[in-house]
């Protein structure tokens, strides 16, 4: 298995640069030692012509992948049940199994499937789970991270990532000659498309809360400018270019505004919030020092931000009423920044200055106290998963910006492989329906 | 997941790629370029033609007063100008007074580390900071258009102090 893994390694390297359809590989570094044994029966497929989709296979490799299951290798599966009635829990006990996922795959009169799994607990024989769901035929993929989904949240407690998108900056080409790429993919690296492209920089890609918009920067006119795209029909729409920068955009909670970063003409960078039905615009902070990266609190009542006003960079945070003074956050170290606000608000993402070293910590929100989870030296741009489990992030490896994980409790690690150049400024997606 | 064959293949090719590549001679004056050459700038004191903007170029930045460097250099998580930059400022700010139909763009940079977002604001203050000095010393504001690129446009690859120091930077653009 290892020898597999680094061959895919060099798979990527070895892709040309030029190649754009180019796919993500994930890999798990360092998973959990208490992670949990499971087995995966291949669904049953009884009808005419082979299987149209390997639904087990995605659900192993998403529970692999996330670093807190141990699938059982599909080779050691001793009997093949399809449903829970047929699941002998003394047999998968003596494989040392805690769960097994069986169900079955039909084709329905319609030209849809009908996807059947059920989750049985080896300890006891109990039912877990037994769902019946009818899937579009383009559809089996995502049906089938939603089983893993389904699955996560039964045994962790936790609902499941695995059906969310990524979108991150792509660069390639020489530093004369850069090419950059706002890209969206699957959790998963899957299905990656260019959303917009630009031989200038493209910056800070934040989803909208509905999943449907990304805001982003980019200088291709020259100057920085944000602009809100929808995905479903490429529109793109200029939302701010004020003089001076215009930077780090961040959806309000309602999707109905957007906090960002701005110059003006004095050269002093506030921050402000933007209301995007009427471009009424409202300085939020105002302070000679640099106040920059906006993130939402979950209530949308105040907004955490980067600052350098005690001398170098912390994290503040600042209601959205006027008159209060902003309430620092971070504490421990010389450089704190790039706050992101985790789902339940109880953990601030940043990066920090850690023994020389920029890495991914976490904050909690009212105490301040902050756990390095990165180990790299220029580890930045920390985004956090929907369910508050994960955090992607860009790490510096081989001279290089890729994409990496980690849990938010810093225990298990990911690294993102890529065939095409340079990943970088990843922005996980909200839950999509 | 790729066969083997592709895999070996491809494997192969990484390796090919890794060999030493014959050298190429360009004759001299044939107009190699430094994107030909992924040179960035001091290379090839030969005939220099007319320039041409490049939208955003970053190599080194000509133009205004002769003999005096475009590029001004700071020092970490700082936008003060050091002394030592101070006739620098004091010719390109003579040299725009003097010429008032000139425009410039003044192009905040930061060396990579840590946050981007930072960095860009970082940038923007070097800028100003630049700005402001040039205007105090006779520049009038509609001559001067700045700009942070931040880390996005390092002058230096590398991720050594050496690289850094050459990247912490504010150029001086002229013709924009």
């Amino acid at each position: 298995m290892k020898l597999r893994r680094t061959l895919l390694v060099l798979v990527a390297l070895a892709w040309p640069v030029s190649q754009a359809g180019a796919q993500l590989t994930v890999q798990i570094l360092k998973g959990m030692a208490e992670s949990v044994p499971i087995a995966i029966v291949p669904l049953a497929w009884d009808a005419a012509g082979g299987v149209p989709y390997d639904v087990a296979a995605t659900v192993q490799a998403d529970l692999e992948r996330s670093g807190r299951f141990r699938p059982l290798p599909r080779s050691q599966l001793v009997e093949m049940p399809h449903a829970a009635s047929e699941v002998d829990a003394a047999d998968w006990r003596m494989l040392k199994v805690d769960y097994v996922l069986v169900g079955k795959l039909e084709p329905m009169p319609d030209g849809r499937y009908e996807l059947r799994y059920e989750l049985v607990s080896v300890a006891n024989g109990e039912r877990l789970l037994g769902t019946a769901m009818p899937v579009d035929a383009k559809a089996l993929k995502r049906a089938s991270h939603r089983v893993s989904d389904a699955v996560y949240e039964k045994i962790l407690g936790v609902r499941g990532a695995f059906a969310t998108r990524i979108a991150y900056v792509a660069v390639q080409g020489p530093v004369t000659k850069r090419s950059y790429r706002l890209v969206v993919s699957d959790a998963d690296g899957a299905n990656e498309y260019t959303v917009f492209g630009s031989p200038d920089p493209i910056m800070s890609p934040a989803w909208s809360p509905d999943g449907r918009s990304l805001a982003y920067v980019s200088f291709h006119t020259g100057l920085a400018a944000i602009y809100v795209q929808t995905l479903s029909t490429g529109n793109q729409v200029q939302v701010s270019a004020k003089s001076g920068i215009n930077g780090a955009p961040s959806f309000s909670p309602d999707g109905k505004q957007l906090a960002l970063a701005l110059s003006r003409r004095d050269g002093n960078v506030d921050v402000y919030v933007l209301t995007l039905a009427d471009q009424n615009l409202k300085r939020l902070t105002d302070d000679p020092s640099i106040d920059t990266e906006p993130a939402w609190a979950i209530d949308g009542r105040s907004i955490y931000f980067t600052s350098d006003r005690a001398g170098a960079p912390q994290v503040y945070n600042v209601g959205l009423e006027s008159g209060v003074r902003p309430r620092r956050v971070t504490f421990e170290g010389s450089y704190n920044a790039s706050p992101r606000v985790s789902p339940d608000g109880r953990l601030i993402a940043v990066v920090t200055l850690d023994r020389g070293g920029y890495r991914i910590a976490s904050v909690d929100a009212q105490r301040g106290g902050l756990q390095v989870l990165s180990s790299g030296q220029l580890d930045e741009s920390p985004s956090i998963a929907p369910n508050g489990a994960d955090i992607i992030y860009t790490s510096r490896v081989g001279g290089r910006d890729s994409l990496a994980i980690v849990s938010s409790d810093g225990r298990i690690h990911q690294q993102i492989a890529t065939s095409a150049g340079e990943l970088r400024e990843p922005a996980w997606s909200p839950f999509q329906n | 997941m790729r066969s083997l064959p592709v895999l070996l293949l491809l494997i192969g090719t990484l390796m090919l790629a890794g060999c030493p590549k014959k050298p190429t001679t360009v004759p001299e004056g044939s107009g190699s370029t430094a994107e030909e050459s992924g040179a960035s700038e001091g290379q090839g004191e030969g005939q220099v033609g007319a320039g041409r903007d490049l939208p955003g170029a970053s190599g080194s930045p000509t133009g205004g007063p002769a003999g005096i460097s475009n590029v001004i250099y700071f020092d970490f998580d700082r936008s003060d100008i050091r002394p030592e930059y101070a006739t620098v400022i004091t010719a390109h700010a003579r040299h725009l007074a003097a010429s008032g139909g000139v425009k410039i763009r003044v192009e905040g940079h930061t060396d990579e580390r840590g946050s981007r977002e930072y960095n860009i604001a970082l940038a923007e203050r070097r800028a100003q900071a630049v700005r402001r000095a040039l205007m105090l010393q006779g520049a009038g504001d509609t001559q001067l258009t700045t700009v942070s690129y931040g880390e996005e446009r390092p002058t230096a690859p590398g991720s050594d102090e050496s690289a850094y120091e050459k990247n912490r930077r504010v150029e001086l653009v002229y013709g924009r």
